[in-house]
Formats: structure tokens, C-alpha cells, sequence
């Protein structure tokens, strides 16, 4: 067994930061709303500090953003982190506030070992926006320690970790402050102090619970941890600092949204075919985009032109807060399998990918493929189709290539039917008489006509029940 | 006024015509350069005599100019529509169709209808996007479009994705033959008597202004 543990320090900070960067020096202020839990960089650089009261803060910078921490948004982006880590392995452990277990025994052939699986995980973690520092460990208390205590190091044996662990100072220990500051009294100042000291007599003073908890990290104990169960829908979404009124800045947090999307599909085998891109307003009730595509795909790049597309055509309604993506709809994907020969397959992705780009942006009832009806109404014998539905064949008499939407009605002259002009007829009669059963009854002779500018039309003299005729155009042959 | 057979030549100039006439550095105006140009045959022989590569020029833009619709102008690419269709497994597609495109009709020309593509913007700057989308894809073996008022600029940029997509592109136009275009190919389609007639008022490789009458 070997553990990956990551550690955000920075968690409260990055949920606010995720979407777009804070402008200026702020703080995450803790939940009495008194003291500064964290500041960002700009903050730090005018000498703020955790822990320090607010008002300490604010006297140093007077202009400061502040924003109250939120847990429910901390838990939330663990979780999605942890979906998103699902392409690593699918034994994982959430460690609140801020911690994620990933156990990656198993799959480090499949990543190429260790090192490129840790390289892999920190591109991915700064793609999604997170500030993390990863170790590893035969034991997952173990690793934890490592990463709370900023060492990126991946450690692969038990005596190498109890080392590093060792040398540890005290208040790297997931231990009770008041705990701490009693074992530093017996003058204990690393980890390696105190597994000197007498365990009965620590068990004694300090409960079983501190030996058990360092017995654990050192692999003398085991520490069998919780799988973690995935919620039903995938979804996210990012709180934005300041409400934006255009679209244009939504892009940069929006990809951060796709790249975990997608790392959650990757660990599935899965392709989005559905999305939900919902945009919160403060005044207006949320707008709701559907994202749909032609075929599966868990490419974020490919996610992010179609989301693009869509809300390029969209008027907001008001200035946007906060977005989020939940995932609909998914199907199998397989990843692609590299072949020497050259790929004639990946002619029907680019056929998909264009029938969606232009749906996108023309809407998806703008693009359509033709199919036939069985049916000797000419205007019934046609219908809109998918693009791709294949067609029966057919005999026919000649058909034109443009069909009017509507019959037009011709005027009526002495020798027949007229349009800018005598009209001569070429062939026909073809007589059409049908929908007798659904009221759609039709009783028409069909001809080829030609008017003055030699336009080649085809029209028809409706047989009716009252006196005279009725001509009607009803297509060109162009 | 023909020159008598029996007059001798004078033996350095007519020599040296010859031998200058016979090298291959020496281009003369009535020899169309054979243009290796990737064509699908227009399914009307007389017409493939005429253009270079024997036929619709397979990556790039023509121009079509028809003053009234419904005089043949959709028919005269429907053989090599079915070609194409039969051929390739891409999309065949018509931009902003100024009429249903009637499916039956389609069919009995032979164009399969399961690589048929119609698409309808609302507005017709979109008409002119589609088109550059579609001609640029490389999904595509056939795009036929009718948009409004098309820059220079905006051919110039449907003929760079029709190159690039390895399409034909046929750019339906009612507008005046004597503007200028950058199209491959521009042929002004009128009705005839016992037909359609064609002139060709712009070829790649030369044959400008020959006009052709092809039977209904």
C-alpha cells in the first residue's frame, strides 16, 4: 500500500480565488469574524498574519477585501476534488478541512511510477487552481503529516518514513494544542522526543489516543481508512469576487470547472454527452444553458469551445455571481487506441464535432439531415431528419430539387393557369390522390410547367368539388 | 495567302524557329497548361472538356451565377453531388437553401440522403460563418451556399477554407457577371431554348468566355 496525501493549505483562500483572482490585499476571516484565518499574498506582504484579529488587520490595510470563511464551499471542492482524483485511483479518503488520501499502490505502473504520477497530480491541482503540497507514505496517517508539514516528499518504505517522521517538529502532530504545549513543557521539541518518552506514562498524562495516532503514522498500528462514496450527479461551481456583468470573464474559471469534470470522466472511462451550465444572479433567477453533444467526450478543450458558442448567443440578465456545471448525461468512452495505420475513424468525430459547432451557435433546430415518408402527398413525403438517418430508395415521377413551404395559388387565365406570364406545360398529368383516412385529402394533376424566363416549375390543378380549377405552384426545379 | 511548297526556307532562321519552338522553355498562348487540379467529374462531358483537372475543382470555391432560380442552376451539380456522396463519407451541406430542399427530389438524382446537411440560420450573416465552418472542417466533401451580400474579403476567406477542408465549395449568387471575384471557377447560368447555358467567365489555367449549351 502506498499513500498519495494532499494537502491544501490554502483551501479557504482558493475557493474564493478559483474563479478569478482576488484584486488587491484580502483576507478569509474565521467564523467569529474577528480573527483573520488567511490572508492572500498581498495581504502577507503588508505583514498580515493568521490568527491576528481583523481589526489589527484593517489598521494595516486599510483598503482590505474580506470574505467570511465557507465551510459548506471548503467541503464542497474537497469533493469535487476528490471525483476529479478518481482518474488516479478509485480508493480515495477525504481528510477535512483540507486534506485528500489517494491510495496509489495499484496504479503506478499504469502512470509510469511514482514521481510521474506525483508530477501528473501537481499539473493537475494548479490546472484546477488549488494551491496543494503532495507526499506519499506507507501509511496514510503518515502521509498526511509529511504534507501538513509542506514537505513535498514521496517516501515509499516504512524506515525512510520513520525518519523523515522522526525529525518532525511537535507541532506538525494532529494533536490538541493544549497536548502540545504540554509535551513542549517536558521539553520535547520533534516527534522523536516524544516515542523516547515512557508510553505508559504518556498513555497516562496524554490518553491512548496520541500513541495510537503516532503508532498509526509509523505503521505499527493499522489504520484502515473509509473508502469515500461519490455522490449521484457530478457538479460544481465557483463563487465569482465581484458580480460580472459580461461573459467574457467567466472563461477563465469556467475551464478550471471542465479540467475537474473531465479528470472525473477520465476515472470512469466516461464521455460527457450532457452538461448543465447554470449562471447565478443576484436579482434574476438562475440562468440554465444545456450543453449537449453530438458524441461522448471528456475533452476540456472541446467542452470549452461549445461553452463558449453558447454563451457568446446568450443576453445575461443580469450581472452573473456565481456559476456552476452538473453533469446530465454520459456514455462509455473508451480511450482512443493509437493505431500505425492511418485513421479513417476519425472522420466521424470531425463530422459530429461540425453538426455540433454549428448547432451551438445556429440553435439545434437550424441544422437537420432529409429523410423520406412513405406517402404520395408530395408535401407529407418528405420530413427533417438527423444528419446521417439513412434513406430507402425510391421511383418516382420527376421530383423538384425546391419545394415551396406553402402551395402559392396561380392566377387563372384563359389558357390555364399563369404566373408573370402564360405558363406552358411539359409533362404531365401526374395524378395524386390520397389521405382519404386523415382528413388530409388531396385530389391533384401534377405538371412540369415552363414561364416566360424559362424557369422550369412544378404545379398542379387541384380537383376539387366545385366548379373551375385551382393551379398552385408548389416547387422549382432549380 | 498560303507560301508556295517550293520555296526554300532560309536554313539558319526557320532552323532555328524550330529548334527554339521544339524546347520546353518556350510557352505558347494556346496551350492550356495541363493544371494537375483534384476535380470530381460534373457528370456532363461537355462541360468537364472545358475545365481544368476535367470537372468541379474538389478544393475549392466556384462561383455560380444564376439571375432567376429554378432555370437548372441545382441540378447542373447534382451528378457530382451523388458522386461525391457514394465516394467519401463526409457531409454534403446547403447553407441558407432559398426553398425547402425537397428530399425525394434529392434521392431520385442519386445523392444519398444520409450524408445530406441543411442548414437554415436565421440571420444571414450566419449564413456566410456556416459556410467558412463547414468548408473548413474538413467534414465535408460539398458545401453549396446562397448567402446575402459576400464581401471580396469574405470569398477570399470561403476560398482559403475551402482549400484548407478539402471541399467544393458553389456560391449561388444572383449578382452582376462583371464584378470582380476570387473564386477558382465562375460560370453565369442562364435557360436556353434547349437547356441551360453556361459561360464561363472565369477559369483557372485560361478558357475565359467560351459559353456551352448543355441539353435539358
Amino acid at each position: 500500500m502506498l499513500w498519495l496525501a494532499l494537502h491544501l493549505p490554502r483551501l479557504p483562500l482558493d475557493v474564493f480565488e478559483r474563479a478569478a483572482p482576488l484584486p488587491g490585499p484580502a483576507v478569509v476571516v474565521a467564523g467569529d469574524g474577528r480573527t483573520v484565518a488567511l490572508p492572500n499574498a498581498a495581504a502577507a506582504r503588508h505583514g498580515v498574519t493568521p490568527g491576528q484579529k481583523l481589526s489589527a488587520a484593517l489598521a494595516l490595510v486599510p483598503d482590505l477585501e474580506t470574505r467570511t470563511r465557507d465551510p459548506s464551499a471548503e467541503q464542497q471542492a474537497l469533493e469535487s476534488l476528490a471525483l476529479w482524483a478518481e482518474q488516479f485511483t478509485p480508493t480515495l479518503h477525504l481528510q477535512p478541512p483540507d486534506g485528500l488520501l489517494l491510495e496509489i499502490g495499484g496504479c503506478l505502473r499504469l502512470f509510469g511510477g511514482l514521481e510521474a504520477l506525483a508530477a501528473r497530480a501537481r499539473d493537475g491541482l494548479a490546472e484546477l487552481g488549488f494551491d496543494a503540497t503532495l507526499a506519499s507514505a506507507p501509511t496514510p496517517a503518515g502521509a498526511l503529516l509529511l504534507a501538513r508539514n509542506g514537505l513535498d516528499s514521496l517516501v515509499t518504505e516504512l524506515p525512510a518514513l520513520r525518519s523523515r517522521l522522526r525529525m518532525l517538529p511537535l507541532d506538525g502532530l494532529d494533536a490538541e494544542a493544549t497536548v502540545l504545549l504540554s509535551l513542549a513543557r517536558l521539553g520535547a521539541r520533534t516527534v522523536d522526543d516524544v516515542l523516547r518518552l515512557p508510553r505508559e506514562g504518556l498513555a497516562r498524562r496524554f490518553g491512548q489516543a496520541l500513541l495510537d495516532g503516532l503508532d498509526r503514522a509509523l505503521g505499527h498500528r493499522p489504520d484502515p481508512r473509509a473508502p469515500f462514496v461519490p455522490p449521484a450527479r457530478f457538479h460544481n461551481r465557483l463563487v465569482l469576487p465581484a458580480p460580472v456583468p459580461a461573459v467574457e470573464p467567466l472563461l477563465f474559471g469556467l475551464r478550471r470547472l471542465a479540467a475537474e469534470l473531465c479528470g472525473f470522466l477520465a476515472g470512469r472511462q466516461e464521455g460527457a454527452t450532457r452538461l448543465q451550465l447554470r449562471l447565478e444572479h443576484e436579482d434574476h433567477p438562475p440562468t440554465d444553458l444545456r450543453l449537449e453533444l453530438a458524441m461522448p467526450s471528456r475533452d476540456a478543450a472541446h467542452l470549452m469551445v461549445l461553452a463558449r458558442e453558447h454563451l457568446s448567443r446568450l443576453a445575461l440578465p443580469g450581472p452573473v455571481e456565481a456559476f456552476g456545471l452538473a453533469l446530465e448525461e454520459s456514455a462509455q468512452l473508451a480511450p482512443r487506441s493509437l493505431s500505425f495505420l492511418a485513421e479513417p475513424g476519425s472522420g466521424a468525430e470531425s463530422r459530429a464535432a461540425l453538426v455540433e459547432r454549428l448547432r451551438a451557435r445556429l440553435g439545434r433546430d437550424a441544422v437537420h439531415g432529409l429523410a423520406l415518408v412513405p406517402e404520395h402527398r408530395p408535401e407529407l413525403a418528405h420530413r427533417v431528419a438527423e444528419p446521417g438517418t439513412p434513406a430507402a430508395s425510391l421511383h418516382h415521377a420527376p421530383r423538384p430539387l425546391w419545394l415551396l413551404a406553402t402551395p402559392r395559388l396561380l392566377a387563372a387565365g384563359p389558357q390555364g393557369p399563369r404566373l408573370d406570364g402564360p405558363l406552358a406545360l411539359l409533362d404531365g398529368p401526374e395524378r395524386i390522390e390520397s389521405g382519404w383516412w386523415d382528413e388530409g385529402d388531396v385530389r391533384r394533376d401534377y405538371f412540369v410547367a415552363r414561364d416566360n424566363s424559362r424557369a422550369r416549375l412544378w404545379i398542379y390543378r387541384e380537383i376539387g368539388p366545385g366548379p373551375g380549377e385551382r393551379w398552385y405552384l408548389q416547387g422549382l426545379f432549380a | 495567302m498560303s507560301l508556295p511548297a517550293t520555296r526554300p526556307a532560309a536554313a539558319s532562321g526557320s532552323a532555328g524557329l524550330h529548334t527554339l519552338l521544339q524546347g520546353t522553355h518556350l510557352w505558347r498562348g494556346h496551350e492550356l497548361a495541363a493544371v494537375a487540379v483534384p476535380s470530381v467529374p460534373t457528370g456532363h462531358t461537355a462541360l468537364d472538356a472545358l475545365l481544368p483537372g476535367g470537372g468541379w475543382p474538389r478544393a475549392a470555391l466556384t462561383e455560380l451565377l444564376c439571375a432567376r432560380p429554378g432555370v437548372g442552376e441545382l441540378s447542373l451539380l447534382m451528378p457530382a453531388l451523388a458522386r461525391l456522396a457514394r465516394e467519401e463519407n463526409r457531409w454534403i451541406v446547403l447553407v441558407a437553401p432559398p426553398h425547402l430542399p425537397y428530399a425525394p427530389a434529392f434521392a431520385l438524382a442519386g445523392v444519398d440522403l444520409s450524408r445530406l446537411v441543411v442548414v437554415n440560420p436565421r440571420q444571414s450573416d450566419d449564413a456566410l460563418w456556416a459556410m467558412e465552418q463547414a468548408l473548413g472542417s474538413g467534414a465535408c466533401s460539398a458545401v453549396a451556399g446562397w448567402p446575402n451580400r459576400v464581401s471580396e474579403r469574405a470569398l477570399r476567406r470561403l476560398q482559403l477554407a475551402a482549400e484548407n477542408g478539402r471541399a467544393a465549395g458553389f456560391h449561388y449568387t444572383s449578382g452582376a457577371a462583371t464584378s470582380s471575384s476570387l473564386a477558382a471557377l465562375r460560370l453565369q447560368v442562364e435557360p436556353a431554348d434547349t437547356g441551360l447555358r453556361l459561360r464561363l467567365l472565369k477559369v483557372r489555367g485560361g478558357g475565359m468566355g467560351t459559353t456551352l449549351t448543355l441539353a435539358a
